[in-house]
């Protein structure tokens, strides 16, 4: 009796979630820390602009975390329409892993400038008024500099920075000993190895410890902001890393639900003219700059940068520093 | 037929156990398992390469022996707090009883934190522990400050029942046969006591070797240093190595496991000796 009566329950319920669905439509944008803000407002520009194109309404939902374990999740089946994450790598174990096949192997290729619509780079924040006179790579390894970095095996973000260290090194010394002579000397600055991008960032700005931290540029902004513009300042090296967060469709899922077109859409407009102004406003370099706001854009500075590409693309590059017995375990492993 | 079965108080006793069986497999059993059988995925010699890597060796010696270490502590000054609370009145006493329980309830996110802000080197006391050459935050000293932390509410929590239930009239009646007050406390508390200490110390010692969130904001987690084996776990997840995340797993598993049984066979045996099995 009570069986029968759970089971209306739930078919009752199914049917209000079914007659829900076909009155709007809402999809998953699974993404990394921190972008809260930028979609925050990008997806009320984005339920607006679909609405007047389409007439349908359409609620994204949002869920924030570490790069990588946010990529585990939809492995793990997470039903996530979009995946919008720190680096490609996360989106390629994606496509690689799953059992039920979410991903095209070159998703990559699908939406313009490498799937990424937004870029940012590794940029130091120091304390204001710059005691230690930080302004470039070499003087972090300076005598009595401590460097705040979280552990490249735990986060997306501290890859971005040990490949920054470790181009630079490169470009500068032209041999790949001398540049795992750099970063070796570099990571004897850091006091502490936070597993996540945000913990370093509290680790710095809150606890006050260490001179520089190694951050994404749009997180450095969002701390003076937070902080208030008189405790730090940013530092831009001579070069850095061109950081591409990617973003894709998730086949596998949108197919299922019927969200594949609205789900492309969403990607789409973020190459559209509003999308890069939120972009830029949000503090990520956008990828049509002539776009977005003109006074946006003038808040980022020049920097001499080399993408990924340079050291030879994700796979490589994950494989020959971050995998167990990387150059990163070199480093620590040689006592 | 009815009449003849033994008579328990609770009816159901087949229904009951179907349920603790069931209730076991689908919380513990099935869970763990699980990662047994991913651990199956490796061959043989790839699961002792990734078990035995001097990284995680190296790990496993912090976490076991920080673990036992803060289980150790957690046992003297657990005893002497219950003490304390079950025998003497003092104002504020109900305050601090509740107290006790704030590790169990603080996210452990937030203990971590909060104590690495206060040792860390421009905390509160930090700043003079550094000094006099006493590092804290970022040290394995400070992995064991957080297990300490954690793990005294199970200490005081399982002793302090027992105390509750200690006639004072059975120390009279040693001082009265001549007891000198260690020889009391000896000879006459300690074994009372002894097994529900032992559990306190095996409870604190479970919850800190599993223990993450805390541990990680003060360890400073650097390789061959302040690594905790949960670190390794999650590191290996985060290259998406869920077979390697495995073995240690279980390797962690098989461990505390030993020594918890180790510890309850101790504790039965204690028992035992000081007559008061049941």
């Amino acid at each position: 009796m009570k069986l029968k009566s759970l089971v209306a329950g739930l078919l009752a319920n199914a049917l209000v979630a079914g007659s829900a669905a076909a009155a709007s439509v809402s999809i998953l944008n699974v993404s990394y820390d921190p972008t809260r803000e930028l979609y925050q407002e990008y997806n009320s520009a984005f339920a607006r602009y679909w609405k007047g194109k389409t007439g349908d309404d359409v609620s994204i939902k949002q869920s924030h975390g570490g790069s990588g374990k946010q990529a585990r999740a939809v492995i793990d089946g997470l039903e996530a329409d979009v995946v919008t994450l720190a680096l490609a790598y996360d989106i390629d174990a994606i496509a690689q892993e799953s059992r039920n096949k979410l991903l095209v192997p070159d998703w990559q290729k699908r939406l313009p400038h490498n799937s990424s619509p937004y870029t940012s780079t590794i940029v130091f924040l120091v304390k204001k008024g710059n005691p230690k006179g930080i302004k470039d790579w070499d003087d972090l390894i300076k005598p009595g500099v401590e460097v705040i970095t979280p552990n490249p095996k735990t986060s997306g973000g501290a890859r971005w920075n040990y490949l920054a260290a470790w181009g630079y090194a490169l470009k500068k010394y032209g041999s790949e000993a001398k540049a795992l002579e750099y970063v070796k000397t570099l990571l004897q600055h850091v006091p502490v190895l936070d597993p996540g991008a945000r913990g370093s960032t509290n680790t710095f700005v809150q606890r006050g410890i260490g001179d520089v931290l190694l951050a994404w540029e749009n997180e450095a902004f969002l701390s003076i902001n937070e902080l208030g513009p008189d405790k730090f300042e940013i530092v831009v090296p001579s070069v850095s890393i061109l950081a591409e967060p990617p973003v894709t469709v998730v086949n596998g899922v949108t197919e299922k639900r019927g969200t594949t077109k609205v789900a492309t859409a969403y990607l789409e407009y973020l190459y559209s003219a509003e999308g890069q102004k939120i972009a830029a406003k949000n503090y990520y370099r956008p990828i049509k700059p002539e776009l977005a706001d003109a006074k946006d854009v003038a808040r980022f500075p020049k920097v001499n940068l080399f993408d990924i590409g340079f050291l030879g693309g994700w796979q490589a590059a994950q494989k020959k520093h971050f995998s167990d017995g990387g150059t990163f375990d070199q480093v620590y492993g040689r006592k | 037929m009815a009449a003849a079965r033994t008579f328990r108080v609770l009816p159901g006793f087949n229904l009951t156990l179907g349920y603790t069986l069931g209730y076991m497999s689908l919380l513990i059993l099935i869970p763990l398992a699980a990662v047994f059988l991913k651990t199956t995925e490796l061959t043989w010699g790839e699961f002792i390469d990734v078990v035995t890597a001097p990284q995680v060796v190296a790990t496993y010696k912090l976490s076991f022996g920080a673990s036992l270490l803060a289980a150790a502590i957690n046992a003297v000054f657990g005893l002497m707090l219950a003490w304390a609370l079950v025998r003497y009145s003092f104002p504020g006493k109900k305050i601090v009883d509740a107290l006790v329980d704030l590790p169990f309830a603080l996210p452990t996110a937030v203990a971590g934190i909060a104590l690495t802000a206060l040792y860390a080197k421009n905390g509160w006391l930090g700043q003079y522990l550094e000094p006099i050459g006493i590092k804290v935050a970022f040290t394995p000293l400070g992995v064991l400050v957080a297990l300490v932390f954690i793990g005294l509410p199970f200490v005081v929590r399982t002793v302090q029942p027992i105390l509750e239930d200690l006639d004072t009239e059975l120390e009279e009646a040693a001082t009265c046969l001549g007891a000198q007050r260690w020889q009391t406390f000896r000879h006459v508390i300690l074994p009372i006591l002894l097994p529900a200490l032992m559990t306190g110390f095996a409870l604190a010692f479970a919850r800190a070797v599993g223990e993450y969130g805390s541990v990680i904001f003060i360890a400073g987690n650097l390789p061959y240093v302040s690594e905790i084996t949960p670190l390794m776990i999650i590191t290996k997840l985060e290259q998406y190595d869920y077979r390697g995340a495995t073995a240690i797993a279980s390797v962690m598993l098989l461990f505390s496991f030993t020594l918890l049984l180790i510890i309850n066979g101790l504790q039965a045996w204690t028992a035992k000796r000081t007559g008061r099995d049941r």
